[in-house]
């Protein structure tokens, strides 16, 4: 289990010298969210009604910027080879990088929706709501997204290939995760889809990191 | 007669459908080496990356010490230590960090005198804390040299591991394979250079 932390560890430590990667997804997350009212219009009840989408859609494709880079730099240098040739458990690996990279690009996504959410006119409970559908999603694209990334791996023009091979594998997150908030503002519980997304998120866990595993160990070959 | 450790029996590569070599037999025990030659692509480091495991056999068997690979522990695979050509270190990680990390994935865990240790008798005592994006492609190796003297491994496979090496560090390599056997270990490498062990020497010439 220690590995598990020990792999955390260094996929934040690499990250934090290589700020922009993290910085560069974050704020594609910010102007995303702004441009929406500048081109839509600034009608409050319009922008609460596209909001949770506006902000699902952004932060769906800002977690894909970081994912083309996930196994693709541990891949060139070498470092991948040792974790296949590790006694550890590659899964246990695996899932210590998934982690990371939800904590670089996920968990910041959920911090700073309901700032993003103000703009968009959203309410308290609708913002507390979809940063709690956030935290339940951004994980399950993680997941997804370390699959796709194992799977393209050391093909030419992989990101384009991420895109095509992930986002239709997204749509149930970005549809109960951004439906949840127009449950709620429409008088309906969201009680439902939250349970969904946990449905999603569960097996996503589990599974993502034995299928990232199988696909690596192809890729090497 | 000392202890036999790999035993490799008929063993071949494939590429792209077509086999590379003929079929090769040898047999390691402890405190011996294998030179292993060949053309530029006659499959060398492909044999190399199938018996560490990171490919497939086209055919044939790797036994270690008497059992065939697929039946053992995946924990064997810290008596085991591979170094390719890229030498899986991060840029943005120092030396010392570099060390620690790729010793933690292999299954130890190394103190900090140790660490620091073994990176100033690879002439790196000054250099430990950098970032490795500043040493030279010779110093990159020398950081590796330091993971090898460290490795408990009984078995190192080792591609091309003279390559980008001043003189003073293909001497300190070459002390800290003949330290290795002298322990025990085994050793298969590829090497274009000749190669004074100071040990009797097998080598296997790969051939089409």
């Amino acid at each position: 289990m220690n590995i598990f932390f020990t792999v955390v560890v260094r996929d934040l430590r690499l990250a934090l010298r290589r700020k922009t990667e993290v910085l560069s997804a974050l704020f594609f997350f910010v102007v995303v969210a702004a441009l929406f009212p500048l081109a839509i219009g600034h009608e409050p009840a319009m922008l609460r009604q596209i909001g949770p989408g506006v902000l699902w859609v952004g932060a769906l494709l800002a977690s894909m910027l970081a994912l083309s880079r996930l196994f693709e730099v541990d891949y060139r240098d070498g470092a991948l080879e040792h974790m296949l040739l590790s006694p550890h458990p590659l899964w246990l690996l695996v899932l210590g990088k998934i982690t990371a990279h939800w904590l670089l690009s996920g968990l910041p996504l959920v911090i700073l929706a309901p700032v993003l959410g103000l703009q968009l006119n959203l309410s308290a409970d609708a913002l507390a709501l979809l940063s709690l559908t956030l935290l339940l999603g951004t994980p399950v694209l993680s997941c997804i997204g370390a699959i796709g990334a194992a799977l393209t791996l050391g093909v030419r023009g992989g990101g384009v290939l991420i895109s095509l091979l992930v986002l239709p594998l997204f749509v149930p997150v970005l549809v109960f995760g951004a439906g949840a908030v127009q449950a709620l503002s429409s008088g309906l519980g969201a009680q439902a889809h939250l349970s969904i997304l946990l449905a999603l998120l569960l097996p996503a866990l589990f599974f993502s990191p034995w299928a990232c595993s199988a696909a690596l160990r192809i890729a090497l070959e | 007669m000392s202890q036999q450790l790999l035993e490799v029996v008929d063993v071949s590569c494939e590429r792209g459908g077509r086999p590379l070599f003929k079929p090769v037999s040898f047999v390691l025990s402890a405190g011996t080496a294998l030179h292993l030659e060949g053309d530029n692509g006659a499959g060398k480091t492909t044999l190399l990356r199938a018996l560490g495991g990171l490919s497939s056999l086209a055919q044939g068997q790797v036994l270690w010490c008497g059992v065939p690979v697929a039946e053992l522990a995946p924990n064997f695979k810290s008596e085991w230590l591979y170094l390719g050509h890229a030498l899986g270190l991060k840029d943005e990680l120092s030396a010392f960090e570099n060390v620690q990390l790729s010793a933690a994935l292999a299954g130890q865990v190394l103190s900090r005198d140790q660490t620091l240790h073994a990176l100033a008798a690879q002439g790196l005592k000054n250099r430990a804390h950098l970032p490795l994006r500043v040493l030279s492609q010779g110093q990159k190796r020398r950081v590796a040299l330091a993971r090898l003297q460290l490795a408990h491994a009984k078995l190192w496979l080792l591609d091309e591991p003279f390559v980008a090496l001043d003189s003073d560090a293909v001497l300190a390599l070459q002390l800290l394979l003949q330290q290795h056997l002298a322990k025990g270990g085994a050793l298969i490498f590829t090497s274009h250079q000749a190669v004074q062990l100071g040990v009797d020497l097998q080598s296997l010439r790969l051939q089409a």
